[in-house]
């Protein structure tokens, strides 16, 4: 039992190890950093960090990243959940060459994408808005929301649907009232799986954005080229990075191993 | 069994009109590239099916395209066994189960290209972990600038470090699922390890794993952000895999007519292999 225990406490180490040391790096000092490498920081420092959180351009590239994401993740759950219910429940002409196609979006290599939403989003005026980033990021969460969502829904049977009808429920309040706390589990984590993609994205939110939208991992390619090497504000700011996905995990870590299965187990 | 009802057709139409847009519009856009000439100014000539045909008879493509299935392929084979045996020996309750998921969780969540920038530091010599531990400890030349090998190995184990927890977790929801009656049962008629293994604890799985696999493909397949900001596409091109191709000849060159026919062509190759995963999915669904 024990040499087998062995195998994820290996594993987890080897996960931690980058993240320790990019830890590790954001409170070391530029000369600390540069100078060679040491397992402790020798000098430690909260510079780097007091830089991010006074200077605009670095927190606004945080508030920015929150803010296009949180609209993303409530649009795409917002237009999933009819979608899904409907996937779940009914019969419909081209209903599975639809849900095939709307998989099909999820495969599309963000590259292919970039220029033309550019210049979609240029022509209907929505370049450079939180707007325009969370809606181009629905093209791969949509399908996915709705794929997740459909899996947890197809677990509810039909004849609560069926009850609640018979007792006189109207739809949508069957749906909010009944139906929806029935799959809060899953509603969480087809959230999270939102949250998660528009978070790490980076091509798309990108070529989208100047400078009002602008996200924090952009701010952190533009600072790295145009400063030298700060490594250790990159660190920082690298660090604060994996905050936000590390707070929402938390919150779903009791659904993470069924909802990475989307429902489907 | 589902009933049917065309009136379900309104509720997916949000979703329709959301995703044709994002999808119809840029997909037609580049399929008037792909048959199009354009000198700037807005101005365009008819090409035809030119791009195409100097694609496919072009080596620098293929090279892309083989470095693509190459990668792709080597991930897999590294991360859905590893995956799997990872899970495998994980606890199936306790306090440690959270504490697990959460850890290994956690790659997933940073964005891209601060886990190219990350491993590319980290694999600094002198300076990053990695580099000074193999090059100042161990003794082993190591210089992911230089040698194409070093960039390759760097490249997959940071996708391994990156992605394999998907499939550990994935496989784990698999395994949790497994009530304990099955493992009496084995226990009863002396069965050995393997054998539950591959008849008890495989074909649970089998069903997350397809899912595993697809969406693995699809990603590794469709890669860009992190090996781009840890190597750039080099040495020379030898680590330039096709969306990194792909972006090159688009905004870097601007040759829209062959990079729009380039990425017809590369959505159709994603699109087949997955819809061959897609339809054995449904098949198994179907049962």
């Amino acid at each position: 039992m024990r040499a087998k225990h062995l195998i994820p406490i290996v594993y987890i180490l080897f996960l931690m190890l980058p993240i320790y040391w990019l830890i590790a790096m954001s409170v070391k000092t530029t000369n600390e950093i540069l100078a060679g490498f040491t397992l402790f920081p020798q000098d430690f420092t909260m510079d780097n960090y007091v830089k991010i959180f006074t200077d605009p351009t670095w927190y606004w590239g945080y508030i920015n990243s929150i803010i296009y994401v949180s609209l993303n993740t409530i649009i795409s759950i917002l237009v999933a959940l009819p979608a899904a219910y409907a996937f779940s429940r009914y019969r419909f002409l081209g209903d599975k060459q639809l849900f095939f196609w709307l998989l099909t979006n999820r495969m599309a290599p963000a590259a292919v994408f970039a220029l033309p939403f550019f210049q979609l989003y240029s022509a209907v005026g929505l370049f450079d808005t939180h707007l325009a980033v969370a809606l181009a990021h629905t093209l791969f969460n949509v399908p996915l929301a709705v794929w997740i969502l459909e899996g947890f829904m197809r677990g509810v049977p039909k004849e609560l649907d069926e009850t609640a009808y018979v007792d006189g429920y109207s739809f949508p309040h069957f749906f909010g009232k009944i139906f929806l706390p029935n799959i809060a589990s899953g509603v969480g984590v087809a959230a999270f799986f939102c949250f998660m993609f528009s978070w790490v994205e980076l091509l798309l939110a990108k070529t989208l954005t100047a400078v009002e939208a602008k996200p924090i991992a952009a701010t952190m390619t533009r600072t790295a080229s145009s400063a030298g090497y700060e490594l250790g504000l990159l660190a920082a700011a690298g660090t604060l990075t994996i905050i936000p996905g590390a707070i929402v995990i938390y919150f779903v870590r009791n659904y993470i191993a069924k909802g990475f299965a989307l429902g489907r187990v | 069994m589902k009933t049917e009802n065309q009136k379900a057709w309104f509720f997916v139409l949000p979703v329709l009109l959301l995703v044709a847009f994002n999808a119809l519009v840029p997909i037609m856009t580049v399929v008037n590239y792909s048959v199009q000439e354009t000198f700037g100014d807005n101005l365009f000539f008819w090409q035809g099916l030119d791009w195409f045909q100097q694609l496919l008879n072009s080596e620098r493509f293929y090279a892309a395209l083989g470095r693509q299935f190459l990668f792709t392929g080597i991930i897999l084979a590294i991360e859905v066994p590893l995956g799997i045996l990872i899970a495998l020996s994980m606890p199936r309750k306790g306090i440690w189960v959270p504490v697990c998921l959460v850890l290994m969780a956690l790659p997933m969540l940073i964005p891209w290209n601060v886990v190219g920038a990350m491993w590319n530091i980290f694999a600094l010599p002198k300076i990053g972990m990695l580099g000074y531990f193999l090059n100042d400890v161990l003794g082993v030349p190591y210089d992911m600038t230089q040698n194409p090998l070093a960039a390759w190995i760097t490249i997959i184990v940071m996708d391994v470090w990156h992605w394999t927890s998907l499939v550990v977790l994935l496989s784990y929801a698999g395994l949790v699922s497994i009530s304990d009656a099955y493992y009496q049962a084995a226990r009863i008629d002396g069965a050995s390890r393997w054998s539950v293994f591959r008849y008890i604890e495989l074909p649970k799985m089998k069903s997350v794993l397809t899912i595993a696999i697809l969406l693995r493909f699809m990603d590794s397949f469709n890669i860009y952000t992190e090996p781009f900001v840890l190597t750039g596409g080099g040495p020379g091109n030898s680590t330039t895999l096709l969306s990194i191709d792909l972006v090159k000849i688009a905004l870097g060159q601007f040759d829209l007519g062959p990079a729009a026919a380039m990425s017809l062509i590369y959505f159709a190759i994603t699109l087949l292999v997955s819809w061959v995963f897609y339809s054995l999915m449904t098949k198994d669904d179907a049962k």
